[in-house]
């Protein structure tokens, strides 16, 4: 224990959730501050700045629904990265995962022969099916030879990118879309319904909360939840245990790969109704995935304040985009930032943090004094 | 054939020098996923100098500089404060494109002045630097000092070795390098500037360092390799799809670096014991 002021710091295991909040509120807070000095170089003084995101995204009741439909591919990737990073599977690659879902989700819309009725539950089915597949993949790289899954997932990200590219712009482009680099629109069987005149498409936002329930039960409830807790925090401990790596890791691996490509399905079945540039299905979902993660601190149902968060920060990039003419890749300052600032206050985390003023008395008798010189 | 060799040269010289940071930066201990991060930072910096002041080695000196001064928030969020290594440096990465995609925003598509010759004496300086760090990290006191501190810090630490000033030093290193990368890219070898003109090279080096099996000198033949693997797969266009030839490099590292690590049984003798953990002093 030792005493900061009036504070007193002592080593925990089990932080409170609410000084975990309120670290994660600095973080964000943090994350603002800085990035306001990029602000002030690209030349946009960051208090009105601030003040003209938080007024086209706070405060306008129309930006609520765009915060939502942000909301849910992030919830997804997030929930699931969630589960991943608890067995220490470094997945990154959730950016390919959404794009795989996706063009899955469109050969099923324009290209299958099923009954317009079962568009819709085979869509998700593939999207799901697809990323997980694309996860799968560096999964049995890692266990096979052990080849660094950080590394592999990303590269595969860059190869969705690509063949995303190449089928709207070759096998898949549409006939009537006019040379545009576009897959025809998808049959009105296959568009997911939305809430009103907004974008939210609610069946995915259903599955999102869905899942990350699902995935809270599995990591609290169960026996697979368990070992992966256990295999992420202590392999070593996790082997002797007789737990299986290879069954923990091709768990996570596929659910949180799944979980993105549902999310890319949503994108094209529920906004854009077609395939399009791979840049325009997500804007960087699957990157911005792991600082909704993280802000989760370990819990899948965080993840639903935490893609709120970060659905807010996307909608202020659009804002920013068009009320202070700055480019998108903003939301990616503030999103590294608030990750380097979360990364940067975890070792607090585990600290319990007491006030207690001494008001001039003496240190208690149980306290022995320390000896000089020690 | 020689035309193929240099132009293997020019791909891979920014490639050498951000694994050779990185290979410094891992055997000191910390890994950093940042490169591609630091790399577009450098990039932007040297371009927008270059073109400002009219003289490009202003612009890789600045470029140099940024790259260290990113690697120096890395070092401070995993050193100073024990962060995790790997979601700081892909932080890292996430900030440095965001930065320069900002930034760069007025700068987009206009031609350098007065560009850099791509296979020049960077390229020359590269290899002499890998040959430098091998005699360094294996023959030089302080080099041994370094690695001690990637294996064992705790006996480092004993042995009155400054385990942190060690590892500081050695992740700043990173950044110049990655810097210096990142100028190179946007002086010499495509000189303009554009939104993520790094195109995933700095993660294509992390996998070099790996697959070098933390050796500068066998970092030269890794990039060689990748150099000559992009250059190749411009030299097929015509014959495939050009989405599919922009695959091949990502491709192509996946498979080196799977057969890298199968051909030892997934074991990396060479991989620095304490990579990817904080050193907490009097703690085992």
């Amino acid at each position: 224990m030792r005493r900061l002021g009036p504070l007193l710091v002592e080593p925990t295991l089990e932080p409170s959730w609410t000084w975990s909040l309120t670290l994660s509120g600095l973080s964000i807070v943090g994350a603002l501050l800085t990035a306001g000095f990029v602000f002030r170089a690209y030349g946009v003084e960051p208090l009105v700045a601030y003040r003209t995101l938080a007024e086209g995204t706070l405060f306008d009741a129309r930006a609520l629904p765009e915060v939502v439909r942000r909301t849910i591919p992030l919830l997804l990737v997030g929930a699931g990265l969630v589960l991943a990073f608890r067995a220490q599977f470094w997945n990154i690659g959730a950016e390919g995962q959404i794009l795989l879902g996706a063009a899955a989700a469109t050969w099923v819309a324009l290209f299958s022969p099923l009954p317009p009725p079962l568009l819709i539950p085979a869509m998700f089915a593939a999207g799901f099916l697809a990323g997980a597949l694309w996860g799968l993949v560096p999964a049995l790289l890692r266990l096979r030879w052990t080849t660094n899954e950080v590394l592999t997932t990303l590269m595969l990200n860059y190869v969705a990118t690509y063949a995303v590219e190449w089928l709207v712009h070759g096998p898949w482009k549409g006939p009537t879309m006019m040379g545009f680099a576009y897959t025809d629109t998808f049959p009105e069987a296959a568009w997911l319904p939305v809430i009103g005149p907004t974008r939210v498409h609610w069946p995915t936002l259903a599955l999102g909360l869905a899942f990350a329930g699902f995935a809270a039960f599995l990591l609290g409830r169960t026996t697979l939840g368990f070992e992966i807790r256990v295999q992420g925090q202590n392999p070593e401990a996790a082997r002797y245990a007789g737990i299986d790596a290879v069954r923990t890791t091709l768990a996570v691996a596929c659910l949180s790969a799944g979980a993105a490509g549902v999310a890319g399905v949503g994108e094209v079945a529920g906004i854009h109704h077609k395939l399009l540039s791979p840049y325009q299905v997500s804007l960087g979902y699957g990157y911005a995935g792991i600082v909704v993660a993280w802000l989760a601190r370990g819990n899948p149902l965080g993840a639903i304040p935490g893609a709120l968060l970060l659905g807010l920060v996307f909608t202020s990039g659009d804002v920013a985009q068009v009320a202070l003419r700055m480019p998108f890749r903003v939301t990616d300052v503030f999103t590294g930032l608030i990750l380097l600032f979360l990364i940067g206050t975890t070792p607090l985390l585990h600290m319990r943090v007491q006030w207690a003023p001494q008001r001039g008395q003496p240190a208690p008798a149980a306290t022995p004094v320390t000896p000089e010189g020690e | 054939m020689e035309a193929t060799i240099l132009r293997a040269l020019a791909f891979g010289t920014p490639l050498l020098w951000a694994a050779l940071g990185e290979i410094v930066a891992e055997r000191s201990g910390v890994v950093n996923l940042g490169v591609e991060g630091m790399m577009i930072l450098g990039a932007f910096f040297a371009f927008a100098t270059a073109q400002v002041t009219g003289e490009p080695l202003w612009g890789l000196a600045v470029a140099c500089l940024v790259g260290g001064a990113a690697a120096l928030v890395h070092a401070f969020v995993c050193v100073t404060l024990r962060g995790n290594q790997y979601v700081s440096g892909i932080a890292l990465g996430m900030v440095g494109l965001g930065i320069a995609g900002l930034l760069g925003r007025g700068w987009e598509g206009t031609p350098l002045a007065r560009p850099l010759p791509e296979v020049s004496w960077l390229t020359l300086s590269g290899i002499l630097l890998s040959v430098a760090l091998w005699v360094f990290l294996r023959h030089t006191r302080w080099g041994i000092v370094l690695r001690s501190v990637g294996e064992f810090p705790a006996a480092a630490d004993a042995q009155g070795v400054p385990v942190f000033a060690v590892r500081y030093l050695s992740v700043v290193f990173g950044g110049l390098a990655a810097g210096v990368a990142g100028g190179f890219l946007s002086l010499a070898y495509r000189p303009s500037w554009t939104e993520g003109m790094t195109a995933g090279m700095g993660w294509i080096a992390i996998a070099i360092v790996i697959f070098a099996g933390w050796d500068p000198l066998r970092a030269v033949a890794g990039s060689l390799l990748f150099g000559a693997l992009f250059h190749l797969s411009f030299r097929l266009q015509g014959y495939l799809a050009p989405e599919a030839l922009k695959m091949a490099p990502y491709l192509g590292t996946i498979l080196a670096l799977t057969l890298a690590t199968a051909r030892r049984g997934g074991r990396w003798q060479e991989m620095p014991e304490a990579l990817g953990t904080p050193y907490v002093r009097g703690e085992r």
